[in-house]
């Protein structure tokens, strides 16, 4: 039995898993994102904690992730959500420190200026800090998604599903063709929104911040 | 307008300024200068608030200014900075109508308003307002910097070395164009700089700091003639003959004030009984807007001119013009040099300054050598 006709009959099984991934993928950086770019915000109001929340989230970067599922399955059980706290987890670091060093690294001038003139915190941070460091946090969203996206096949092992469960059903059978239906979607996905990622953060880059790329 | 009393700053235990007091009139033009660090920029920054003086107060047309909110205080003075700081992530029209926008003017308004700002600095509305400040050269957009401070029509703009970062050239036009909108406008400006020769060009009256300190407050022919201290004379360096104490002079030093003009519509017959009753030979001939046009001679009007024909048509241009600021030595080398007997002087805005006149000349070489001559 070749690859494909392996796909094509269990293509609901694949494309089920697939949607699981991308539910979980989608969920936990989406709540990621809720999380760190607030966080970020703040840590930029409020250096003195900024040193210990950053390495915090770095130390929980280092933690391996079969670990950290091993602690959210003893925790809090099997399924979706040990899966999406875990997944939640590591997708922080990246967002907050993208939007902490961006909005940071924003030109003293600009928010001189912007004080200047006549602008409340607020307005100086809606209109000049986060316009100017957006290409910067959504570089950090690029890489959390693409790092999750990987992640995401362990959550297959306490049962969240996803395409982690037909790599982890090939490994245990050995069944190279169930963990290439399960790597090869998870490789496009990250590919597939990397890109488009990467176009968002074009577009929503005004003309004025654009650089010539490498 | 703008009243310090008092007002001193320390950081930890360095006193930055150290209780300074002035006044600033209305619709003056002031240049902050000293050295770097003295404390220039501190003191702009507590006018708008954003910095706080430890001592002292603040008046703004008698206002105590900690009883304002800053941030409404701010949107009543405009400020320019050196590194211009126009934010990238906004065009020329939207980073120009920004204090108007926060005003919650209408749309319409706004963007009248910028029309009228580009059209004063002659950056075409159509070719600027959609470009991002990448887009423009340094001069350029430290053109749009002040524009932006002058876009609500704040009654005071402060300008700390917003010239700073331009090369000579762009400097000097933007010097130009910044005194003749102060002028415009009737703007009072608080300018800082470090550079001697900008001060001279554009304040109305300089103050000269130094270790947070006013050593002098004067106007820049008064601090040219009595510098009140031996680093005020270093500044003025050049602009002093060598150190020996005299004053580099000016035009406007010699000239005389008192100049027969006559608009450009006046009739030949009442020009040729003007010239009788004063006792001289020429005048000098307006345009309507008081600029100079020319000179017209009795001998032109006796030649060429018929009765009631209007003394426009016989003017001519063969005086030769120098400005108030020029030096002295130019303008009697181009005196002496030129055909007729004396040049004329005229302001920045080419309203006529005065004249220098041959005698008028010896008088002041007399007075070089001997002193006082009357
Ligand atoms: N936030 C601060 N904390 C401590 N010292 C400060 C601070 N801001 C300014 N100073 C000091 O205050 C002094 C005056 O600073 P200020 O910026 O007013 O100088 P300046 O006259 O504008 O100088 P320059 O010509 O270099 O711009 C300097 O010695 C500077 O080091
Ligand atoms: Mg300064």
């Amino acid at each position: 039995m070749s690859f494909i006709e392996f796909v094509s009959k269990n293509y609901n099984e694949i494309l089920k898993s697939l949607v699981r991934h991308i539910e979980l993928v989608g969920i936990s950086i989406l709540i990621g994102i809720l999380i760190s770019i607030p966080l970020g915000i703040f840590l930029t109001r409020h250096k003195r904690v900024a040193g210990p929340v950053l390495a915090l989230a770095g130390t929980i970067q280092t933690i391996p992730g079969l670990v950290m599922l091993g602690f959210a399955l003893v925790l809090i059980g099997i399924g979706m959500l040990p899966a999406i706290i875990v997944l939640t987890l590591y997708a922080i670091l990246p967002i907050l420190r993208n939007t902490y060093t961006g909005i940071t690294e924003v030109d003293k001038s600009y928010t001189e200026a912007s004080r200047g003139i006549g602008m409340t915190n607020m307005q100086t941070l809606f209109k000049v800090e986060i316009p100017i460091a957006l290409p910067t946090i959504i570089t950090g969203i690029r890489l959390s998604t693409v790092y999750i996206v990987s992640w995401a096949t362990l959550a297959g092992l306490i049962g969240a599903g996803g395409l982690g469960d037909l790599i982890w059903t090939g490994l245990s059978t050995y069944n190279t063709k169930y963990i290439l239906a399960g790597a090869v979607p998870s490789a496009i996905l990250a590919f597939i929104l990397n890109g488009l990622i990467g176009l968002l953060e074009r577009i929503l880059t005004p003309r004025g911040l654009r650089r010539s790329r490498i | 307008m703008i009243k310090f009393q008092n007002v001193s700053k320390c950081y930890g235990h360095t006193a930055i300024l150290k209780n300074i007091s002035f006044d600033i009139k209305q619709g003056e033009f002031v240049v902050l200068i000293g050295p770097s660090g003295c404390g220039k920029t501190t003191t702009l920054k507590t006018i708008n608030r954003l910095i706080e003086p430890d001592n002292g107060k603040i008046f703004i047309d008698g206002k105590d200014i900690t009883k304002a909110n800053p941030v409404e205080l701010r949107r009543t003075i405009g400020y320019v900075i050196q590194q211009i700081g126009l934010f990238p992530n906004m065009t020329v029209e939207q980073n120009i109508s920004i204090v108007p926008k926060l005003l919650k003017y209408p749309k319409q308004k706004c963007q009248e308003i910028v029309q009228d700002l580009l059209a004063l600095v002659d950056m075409p509305y159509e070719e600027n307002a959609h470009k991002y400040p990448t887009e423009l050269s340094g001069g350029q957009q430290q053109r749009i910097g002040v524009l932006r401070a002058l876009a609500a029509s704040p009654p005071i703009i402060l300008m700390d070395e917003p010239f700073g970062a331009l090369d000579p050239i762009t400097r000097d036009s933007l010097q130009e164009e910044i005194k003749r909108i102060q002028k415009k406008l009737k703007k009072t400006i608080v300018f800082v700089t470090h550079d001697m020769d900008e001060a001279l060009r554009l304040a109305d009256t300089i103050i000269f700091m130094n270790n947070g300190k006013i050593v002098q407050m004067a106007s820049p022919e008064e601090m040219l003639q009595n510098p009140a201290d031996s680093i005020i004379k270093s500044f003025l360096g050049k602009h002093m003959d060598n150190g020996n104490g005299v004053p580099k002079l000016f035009a406007e030093d010699f000239m005389k004030t008192k100049v027969f003009k006559v608009p450009r519509t006046s009739r030949t017959l009442e020009c040729i009984k003007l010239m009788s009753s004063k006792d001289v030979n020429s005048l000098v001939v307006l345009n309507d807007d008081d600029t100079y046009l020319g000179t017209v001679s009795i001998e032109d009007i006796k030649a060429l001119g018929k009765p009631g024909k209007e003394i426009a048509e016989l003017v001519t241009n063969d005086v030769i013009t120098v400005s108030r600021k020029e030096g002295a030595q130019i303008a009697f080398d181009k005196l002496l040099s030129s055909k007729s007997n004396y040049v004329i002087v005229l302001n920045d805005n080419q309203t006529v300054a005065g004249l220098i006149t041959r005698t008028s000349m010896a008088k002041a070489l007399g007075e070089a050598l001997w002193g006082e001559v009357l």
